[in-house]
């Protein structure tokens, strides 16, 4: 099923007699059962205002051409969202809703916050095929329930997102890359953090197997110049770092778990306090990526083991994203308490239980 | 104000259901004097009020759970309450309500600068919470202009936002987690230390809920390493639709400012007689605040001018020492005091797209004329978040009255535009019934149905964020 209009959809869902997978582009999409609901009629930009950073635009237009429309005007979506088609063996082009719907942030997420921060509007068809909106097209909106946070993330298990508000990001005119070679996973989460807490509005802290640790400045040019100046006087301890002024590629290779890429083995993606990285590093034993200052872990595990049982009392959650295993559940299982809210939530926006419903 | 009619069952028994929170609160927790309850008769929306029918002081999260519990079985309705600054009336008492009051929990829990986050109670003051990093070089961002008063868990409930969250962001951008205690008195550890959520993003649907979804008692911030310096500018000019497009010049240009600030000239006016802050006569007035180190915002202020100049300002003053960017600040800080001096006013919060400015501004002032009310313009225009000030006479009759009038319609007037009722202060009982205005019946009936979840029997702060009418059915009396 393939709807052009959120009417149409809308229609679809509310006649929909057997469980439904929603899928934008098909790369994040996780397996569930049910008919395939294509958001990719629903595309186009629909508002555009480069002067107030703000963009709305339809669920299933492709992420590459949103990005080419905001590059053409020097703009940019804030959190750098990754692209998760190579590391999971998968065609097709990601959806800017399918980026909401997994609430997908990239490095800038330490300082330009996540998906749902830049998010400030969203339209929806919910469980039961009705139309809702939340939020709207300014930045400062605190009228009624937050519910854009809320379906953020949300998998589309709450509704079929239609329509999306953004803030934007100006693309700044200059970046520098300081790489620090040969670090362990402490030694390079130390150096992460004291970058982080230094007064540099550091847009990136990561640790990539075989470059080294890097931490990503942004700017007006003069500014990058002295920060990258007092960086390196303040990293110092952890040796000599080699300053590059164009490694958009090595950031990509962050952002998108890169060296798993066609690997074997399942991928784990583990989210800690950043201290608790080197810990997380230790013990999974072997390769990790690290970002968010050490508090995003991408680890390659191998196939059908149980990461988050080495893990056990580390506050924070750990997600497989690829591979598949009998008994090991994919998402991480949550307190009762909070589990039999958030199914709750579910019951509530989709009653029948027919959206995205799991293997 | 309409507000329910109380719950005559719960006034009768006012007695017994004290009697049973003295069983699980110390005796000094526990206020049901009717003298002592006048100070939690209403927020700083204090044009209405309604003592309580007690408040509750509890020091921990076990007492807050243990009171919830009985209230819960009680069916009395509970309004949190942090410190009482809430402009909206989000913190104002029902007759038959108890007051869980957080004031006494404000103690620092945890700082880890490596990890960047502070854990505190929720009852801690905004500006304490900074207060207790700033020796060593951290903040905490959003910045209310009650910070000195406001409480986190105010913050939290409301989505507060301030004059620098153009930069970092509202309250919503800088929450890791919290500790809630629903109504049913289950203690909930949402999120933590880490940045995102396993499932369903709750923290982010619990901040900005007003108090309604639970009690929030603890929080995890994100802290910063505070910036090397900061100066700001002032640039007066002529007209308000010049000093409106040189704001979306500068967001163009790929300037980031920590705070770009806007008065009309009646605002200027009452500010100067005021605090008399040298600022230039003029129609409308930029304070814009950059960061860094002294070259970092010297290479953005001159930036900046080179912009503004375009724009043939009346004045460009640049600050160049520490005396000079609190003279440049002192006008806008002491507006809404300067405002309080020459009447009673009303302070509206709506947001609207930054490329509507222009056109509102126009609109307000028809209204104003229309209706014969003065109103001053001092808001926040990075983000398009105003705040009109309506000046009227709460003495003379029907002046009040009119001034809710005028405020509904420049608020229907953001909606119109593709704005919003409120950018920071939040719906509480003020903006409750012009809802409608923003929301279909189906928009609303999605948000009620997460309160379903969170307070089933609708106890927790149930007059409030929903027009009466369209909540009705779910509050029960």
């Amino acid at each position: 099923m393939r709807p052009t209009s959120e009417d149409d959809l809308a229609a679809l869902v509310r006649g929909a007699t057997g469980p439904l997978r929603v899928q934008g582009g098909g790369t994040r999409s996780e397996p569930s059962e049910g008919e395939v609901l294509e958001t990719g009629g629903l595309s186009g930009i629909v508002l555009y205002e480069p002067a107030a950073l703000t963009l709305v635009v339809r669920a299933g237009t492709p992420l590459a051409e949103v990005e080419a429309a905001l590059a053409a005007e020097g703009q940019r979506l804030p959190f750098e969202p990754g692209l998760v088609g190579a590391l999971l063996g998968r065609n097709g082009a990601s959806t800017i809703g399918g980026v909401v719907a997994t609430n997908a942030s990239g490095p800038r997420r330490v300082q330009a916050g996540a998906c749902r921060d830049s998010l400030i509007g969203v339209r929806f068809v919910d469980g039961r095929g009705t139309v809702i909106k939340n939020g709207g097209r300014v930045m400062k909106n605190v009228t009624g329930y937050d519910l854009v946070k809320l379906l953020a993330g949300s998998h589309g298990s709450l509704g079929v997102l239609t329509e999306l508000a953004f803030k934007l990001q100006p693309i700044p005119p200059a970046t520098a890359t300081l790489i620090l070679p040969g670090l362990t996973p402490a030694r390079a989460v130390a150096a992460m953090s004291a970058a982080l807490g230094s007064p540099y509005d550091v847009t990136g802290a990561a640790h990539l197997p075989g470059t080294g640790t890097l931490i990503r400045l942004e700017g007006l040019a003069a500014s990058v110049a002295y920060r990258v100046d007092r960086l390196l006087v303040a990293l110092a301890p952890y040796g000599q770092a080699v300053v590059e002024r164009d490694a958009a590629a090595l950031w990509q290779a962050v952002r998108d778990a890169a060296p798993f890429h066609g690997r074997e083995g399942d991928v784990w993606r583990i989210s800690v306090r950043p201290s608790d990285g080197p810990e997380v590093a230790a013990r999974l034993g072997g390769e990790v990526v690290m970002d968010w200052g050490g508090g995003l872990i991408w680890a390659l595990y191998p196939a059908g083991m149980d990461a988050r049982a080495q893990l056990a009392g580390i506050p924070g959650h750990a997600t497989r994203i690829r591979g598949t295993a009998p008994g090991i559940p994919a998402l991480p299982p949550e307190p009762a308490p909070v589990a039999a809210l958030t199914a709750a939530l579910r019951a509530q926006f989709d009653p029948r239980g027919i959206l995205n419903a799991g293997p | 104000m309409q507000m329910p009619a109380p719950d005559a069952r719960t006034l009768g028994r006012k007695a017994a259901i004290v009697a049973r929170l003295r069983e699980v609160l110390p005796a000094d927790a526990v206020i049901d004097d009717p003298v002592e309850l006048r100070a939690y008769e209403c927020d700083a929306l204090a044009a209405y009020r309604c003592p309580p029918l007690a408040a509750i002081l509890p020091r921990s999260t076990a007492e807050v759970a243990a009171a919830l519990k009985v209230c819960h079985a009680e069916g009395v309705k509970v309004v949190p309450r942090g410190a009482g600054t809430s402009l909206a009336g989000g913190a104002m008492p029902s007759e038959d309500s108890v007051i869980l009051g957080i004031a006494r929990m404000t103690r620092v829990l945890e700082v880890d600068y490596a990890d960047r986050i502070i854990r505190v109670e929720a009852g801690r003051t905004n500006l304490s919470v900074t207060g207790a990093i700033e020796s060593d070089g951290f903040f905490y961002a959003p910045d209310p202009s009650s910070q000195l008063a406001c409480a986190i868990a105010g913050n939290i409930a409301m989505n507060s936002g301030g004059a620098h969250c153009l930069k970092y962001g509202v309250t919503t951008n800088n929450l890791l987690g919290v500790t809630l205690v629903t109504m049913a008195g289950e203690v909930l550890e949402i999120g933590g230390a880490h940045l995102d959520a396993p499932g369903l993003d709750l923290l982010g649907v619990i901040c900005g809920s007003e108090g309604q979804l639970g009690v929030v008692t603890e929080a995890t911030l994100r802290i910063l390493a505070k910036p090397e310096g900061a100066r700001p500018v002032l640039i007066g000019f002529d007209s308000s639709e010049v000093a409106g497009a040189c704001v979306a010049d500068i967001i163009r240009a790929g300037v980031l400012p920590v705070a770009i600030e806007f008065m009309d000239r009646p605002c200027i006016r009452a500010t100067e007689d005021f605090a008399h802050a040298g600022y230039p006569d003029c129609e409308a007035l930029l304070i814009i605040e950059v960061e860094g180190s002294p070259a970092e915002i010297d290479e953005q202020l001159g930036l900046i001018r080179t912009i503004a100049e375009r724009h043939t300002p009346v004045e460009f003053r640049e600050s160049r020492s520490e005396e000079e960017s609190k003279r440049i600040w002192l006008g806008r800080k002491s507006a809404f005091g300067a405002m309080g001096q020459i009447n009673d006013y009303m302070c509206l919060d709506g947001t609207i797209p930054v490329s509507a400015l222009p056109q509102v501004l126009r609109r307000i002032g028809e209204l104003s004329a229309e209706y014969g009310l003065e109103v001053a313009n001092v808001f926040h225009a990075g983000d398009g978040n105003m705040h009109p000030l309506i000046l009227y006479h709460a003495n003379t009759p029907g002046q009040l009255e009119l001034c809710e009038k005028l405020g509904a319609e420049i608020l229907t007037l953001c909606v119109e535009v593709g704005g919003c009722l409120t950018g920071e202060h939040g719906v509480g009982i003020e903006k409750r019934d012009l809802m409608t205005v923003q929301f279909t019946p189906a928009d609303l009936e999605a948000q009620m149905r997460v309160k379903d979840v969170f307070d089933p029997a609708w106890l927790l702060n149930p007059a409030k964020v929903f027009p009466l009418a369209t909540s009705a059915g779910r509050r029960g009396n």
